[in-house]
């Protein structure tokens, strides 16, 4: 059974210091300033769309660093972000709390959840970790389902208000784009300063190889665990977010199915990447959206561009992207 | 008493229903560690077949169940294994499971948008009578399920000790390269694994369907169990796959009838994730090696 | 042949310039195409395709031409909404759909802000509670059909208790709410309250906790397929109490699925194909010509949405997207008008709908109406 170390291919952070580590900074701030400014003269519409984008992608770079970093094949991480929106949706519709606490709270509570749930991930591997993490997603979604009381069940939990800043509230489409981009930016800063820590780098030749690290002094457990909850506290902050964006929540989005769609979205985008969260995001929240001009049969052409893309591209587009890079470095080097 | 014996004879009616899903999906995982999430699709879609060639082409009933099985061993047993497992096996487990989850989403949405989304009635081969075990009224449909489920078990069983084809396909499975020093056609045989995945799973839909109604969705829940099933009975195993679709089924019944409707998903989860942190490699599964 | 071509080309230019010089009125809608919607959603689309395709060919609402465009749901509330935006973004004149009440919780705020009506199938009680001016329900809400039940089953069926089966989604949920209030209200007791999954295949395990319940009647408040599903568990079981439901367990599509099991059952009808009623059964028989399968309650709303539309727009005499919601607040629209509308219907201040219904039993197959109940309003 090698599939924990096949699914990881290289470069979440980068393996030569210096000149790319600037690259991938100099893109996060590139990118937060070109969609701070893309929707202008979009409409709602495709403002939404890119802020729903931006959204996954927080979830997407969670299951990311479970997946493409510790290797643990996650089917909870639609649970998480239903935790995370819950509890913001609740704290800021029902108990009035602002959305800043509620946020910080939605972080931690699905960081504590991570752990309990992560810890049958030092027992059992592979396809059992994915049954006991379906298990999990199921029983969540049928706790946000069955307890009304609390959750609004199937009826969902309506009026979830957007965050405010400096007073005022960040109703329009645009400014709660703006507010994401900024929350998105500094997100995925903190995985690119993590992955380039003494943590990282432990995380990194975890990947590699779990044994060796574990011989050569890596507490592979701890950082197996603490690698699951951070991606589990992303999941829970996508949530945290995603409940203003729709301002309403219902138990759907956070089935099991859309755990699995996630994990498509990390695949599709380039496991293990850094950028291959909002490219796989692009995949599954914009392109079906792109698609709707084709009519009726949008989610098959959808579902056949992802199948084909897997077939030509297995280690996602970024890993394409990658490969193809390389063959041109190789017969450039070659030819000069 | 009587009462609880009725909960726990329907849970194995439904039971075997999971099971026979879950059979094919070991199959193919051992042969080609292929996970295939489209499974319950596979169990749905033959039945649709047949109602299309019905429709389209106005032949009766059973040339249409032969065009329709047909049809689909050749697209999902042969076609499916060229397309898509060939090219993608050697890059791991993970990408090819996720295709799995597209070709899902086409043959759902295809069954849709190019049959129907309504419920449709399927005939049944047998009679609709009822025959009373126990004080228990239980479909002759549901009999010939159970029957099927253990004879495709035996079937296997008998082919994979007693031919020579299945003792070469046992040998692709446990060691293909060792196999192939051997003379033994691998890829053939990893060939068969499918075409027979596809047929059991064309079997399957014929049975289910005319009790569970031809339906474009009935592939998420099928597949959902069936993948529930071959995870308990130790994913390596065809007979655990048979093990395991029956436990689930007991547990779902026991749990709507003495826990909670609304939570009757919940309890045979729980307990299943209990059974799998005690017994990690599954009720009769064997440990799987890792590699380092 | 290149000359052919380029004269068949012009041709059809010449054919296609009037049409597209004329103005249109466009119309979207957003429905569930697919997930766990996907039936309900297909039938209002069919309905709304049926209904535009008619005023189309008898020249549209005052002369121009209904632009229908269809919008998936994948019925999630994210969706939803960014399809709704969409709509209103690309000028729709109305927003159609949705028709789960998930999806219309997460869009009915958007269509408010823009002041656009909106038109869905959703039955749950709160959607018309929240003092939203622009939502226009189709059919009649829970809490108008429960109370009919509920009196039906102490005076007729002289019940004093009921086991509610009902599937767990907020169409079920909704219902069993209400049904369970209006059972106390009349003194029976609920002995069983059974819930179950939407999609859920087999129904042996509830149909034994029903019969060990022993109740007086059943009342079972499920989706189509569900509901086939169910009543051939529960005559397999032997259940043999009377079997009780709201319109879409004495629907075509359960009787036909479900075969002799779905004889002898009775229950509240709001809309039907089989209503004695000529324009329902004149639709009945347009749908299924056009769709080469009976419609359900779903395929009638979203007929009936599109051509409230056209009375509005009529009645107002301009195409004026606020005007319509104002129209249609409190106005009725009677069939002598409006023929598209099937049924006298009046519409509440809050968006809620009153009309007569039906009480029907299963016979031999068929459904037949036992008596028309009047409207709840004066």
């Amino acid at each position: 059974m090698t599939a924990e170390t096949d699914t990881a291919p290289a470069a979440l952070a980068v393996r030569r210091p210096g000149g790319r580590i600037d690259a991938a900074l100099v893109t996060i701030l590139a990118g937060a300033l070109i969609l701070w400014f893309a929707p202008v003269g979009m409409g709602r519409y495709g403002t939404y769309v890119l802020t729903l984008w931006l959204v996954m992608a927080i979830a997407v770079m969670g299951l990311n660093l479970t997946l493409g970093v510790a290797g643990l094949k996650s089917l909870a991480q639609a649970a998480f972000m239903g935790i995370g929106a819950y509890a913001t949706g609740l704290l800021t519709a029902k108990m009035g709390l602002s959305w800043y606490p509620a946020f910080a709270i939605s972080a931690v509570a699905t960081f504590a959840v991570g752990l309990v749930v992560g810890f049958p991930a030092l027992r059992v591997k592979a396809h059992y970790l994915a049954f006991v993490t379906l298990a999990f997603t199921s029983l969540v979604w049928l706790f946000l389902r069955n307890e009304q009381w609390l959750t609004g069940g199937t009826f969902g939990l309506p009026n979830i208000p957007r965050p405010t800043l400096l007073g005022t509230r960040l109703d329009d489409a645009l400014s709660f784009h703006r507010f994401v981009v900024v929350v998105t930016a500094a997100l995925t800063l903190m995985i690119w300063w993590l992955m380039r820590s003494p943590w990282g780098r432990a995380f990194l030749a975890l990947r590699e190889n779990p044994v060796r690290a574990a011989s050569l002094g890596v507490d592979v457990r701890a950082y197996t665990l603490l690698a699951f909850a951070i991606g589990s506290a992303y999941g829970g902050m996508a949530g945290a977010l995603y409940a203003p964006l729709v301002e309403f929540i219902d138990p759907s989005p956070f089935a099991i199915s859309a755990s699995f769609f996630l994990l498509l979205m990390v695949v599709a985008g380039g496991s293990g990447y850094l950028f291959g969260p909002f490219i796989g995001a692009l995949l599954g929240v914009v392109l079906p959206e792109w698609l709707r001009f084709t009519g009726g049969l949008y989610l098959i052409i959808f579902a056949a561009i992802v199948l084909l893309l897997l077939i030509v591209c297995p280690k996602g587009v970024l890993g394409l992207a990658e490969q193809a890079l390389g063959a041109v470095v190789r017969r450039f080097r070659r030819t000069s | 008493m009587s009462e609880f014996l009725a909960y726990l004879i329907v849970g194995i009616a439904t039971g075997s229903i999971y099971a026979l899903a879950a059979i094919g999906f070991t199959l193919v995982w051992q042969t080609s560690q292929t996970i295939n999430f489209a499974q319950g699709e596979f169990v749905m879609l033959p039945a649709i077949l047949v109602l299309l060639a019905v429709k389209l082409l106005g032949v009766p009933i059973p040339v249409a169940v032969l065009i329709g099985a047909a049809a689909f061993v050749l697209i999902f047993g042969v076609g499916f294994k060229r397309a898509i497992v060939d090219p993608m096996l050697p890059h791991g487990v993970l990408p090819l499971a996720i295709a799995t989850m597209s070709l899902a989403i086409i043959m759902k949405e295809g069954a849709k948008d190019g049959f129907s989304a309504e419920a449709q009635s399927f005939p049944s081969p047998f009679a609709a009578d009822t025959v009373s075990i126990l004080g228990t009224a239980v479909s002759v449909q549901f009999i010939m399920i159970i029957v099927v489920a253990f004879a495709s078990i035996a079937a296997l069983q008998w082919f994979v000790t007693r031919t020579r084809t299945g003792r070469q396909m046992q040998a692709a499975a446990q060691n293909p390269n060792v196999a192939r020093i051997l003379g033994i056609p691998v890829e053939r045989m990893v060939m068969l694994t499918f075409i027979i995945n596809a047929a059991l799973a064309a079997l399957a839909s014929f049975l289910i369907s005319p009790i569970y109604l031809a339906k474009f969705s009935n592939g998420e829940t099928i597949g959902l169990f069936a993948f529930i099933a071959a995870i308990v009975g130790g994913f390596n195993q065809v007979r655990g796959a048979l093990l395991g679709g029956i436990l689930v089924g007991i547990f779902d019944s026991l749990a709507a009838a003495y826990v909670s409707t609304s939570y009757r998903l919940a309890v045979p989860l729980a307990l299943l994730v209990l059974i799998i942190l005690l017994k990690p490699e599954g009720l009769i599964g064997r440990k799987e090696e890792r590699h380092v | 042949m290149r000359n052919w071509i380029i004269g068949s080309a012009l041709a059809a230019l010449a054919l296609a310039s009037p049409v597209a010089a004329q103005e249109k009125v466009k119309l979207i809608n957003v429905s569930e195409l697919s997930g766990a919607g996907a039936t309900a959603g297909t039938n209002w689309k069919n309905g709304i395709d049926l209904a535009v395709a008619e005023i189309n060919a008898k020249g549209g609402i005052m002369g121009r031409q209904i632009e229908i465009v269809h919008y998936d749901t994948q019925t999630n509330p994210a969706n939803t909404r960014a399809a709704v935006q969409r709509a209103i973004d690309e000028g729709t004149y109305a927003v159609l759909g949705p028709v789960f009440s998930g999806p219309i919780g997460a869009s009915m705020q958007i269509a408010q802000r823009a002041e656009i009506a909106q038109f869905v199938g959703g039955e749950a009680a709160n959607l018309t509670q929240q003092g939203n001016p622009y939502i226009f329900r189709t059919s009649l809400s829970q809490t108008a059909a429960m109370p009919k039940l509920a009196k039906a089953l102490a005076t007729d069926v002289k019940a004093k208790s009921v086991a509610v089966v009902w599937v767990n989604n907020d169409f079920g949920k909704g219902g069993r709410d209400a049904i369970n209030a209006e059972l106390a209200k009349v003194g029976i007791k609920v002995v069983a309250d059974v819930s179950t999954e939407q999609g859920q295949a087999d129904f042996a395990a509830d149909a034994i906790k029903i019969k060990n319940a022993n109740p007086d009647a059943v009342f079972a408040y499920l989706n189509e397929e569900e509901s086939a599903r169910f009543l051939r568990a529960a005559r397999q079981q032997g259940i043999d109490k009377p079997i009780w439901g709201e319109t879409t367990l004495l629907g075509a599509k359960v009787i036909e699925l479900a075969g002799d099991a779905a004889n002898g059952v009775k229950g509240h009808v709001g809309l039907s194909v089989d209503a004695p009623m000529n324009p329902l059964r004149d639709f009945g028989r347009k749908f299924r010509e056009r769709f080469n399968y009976p419609s359900d309650h779903n395929g009638i709303k979203g007929y009936n949405a599109v051509y409230m539309i056209k009375w509005a727009t009529e009645k107002q005499k301009k195409f004026d997207k606020k005007g319509v919601a104002d129209t249609l607040r409190g106005a009725t629209i009677k069939v002598s008008e409006e023929p598209g509308i099937l049924m006298d219907t009046t519409i509440l201040k809050n968006g809620d709908i009153d009309r007569e219904s039906f009480l029907a039993e299963v016979k031999a197959g068929k459904q037949e109406i036992v008596a028309v109940l009047p409207p709840v309003g004066p």
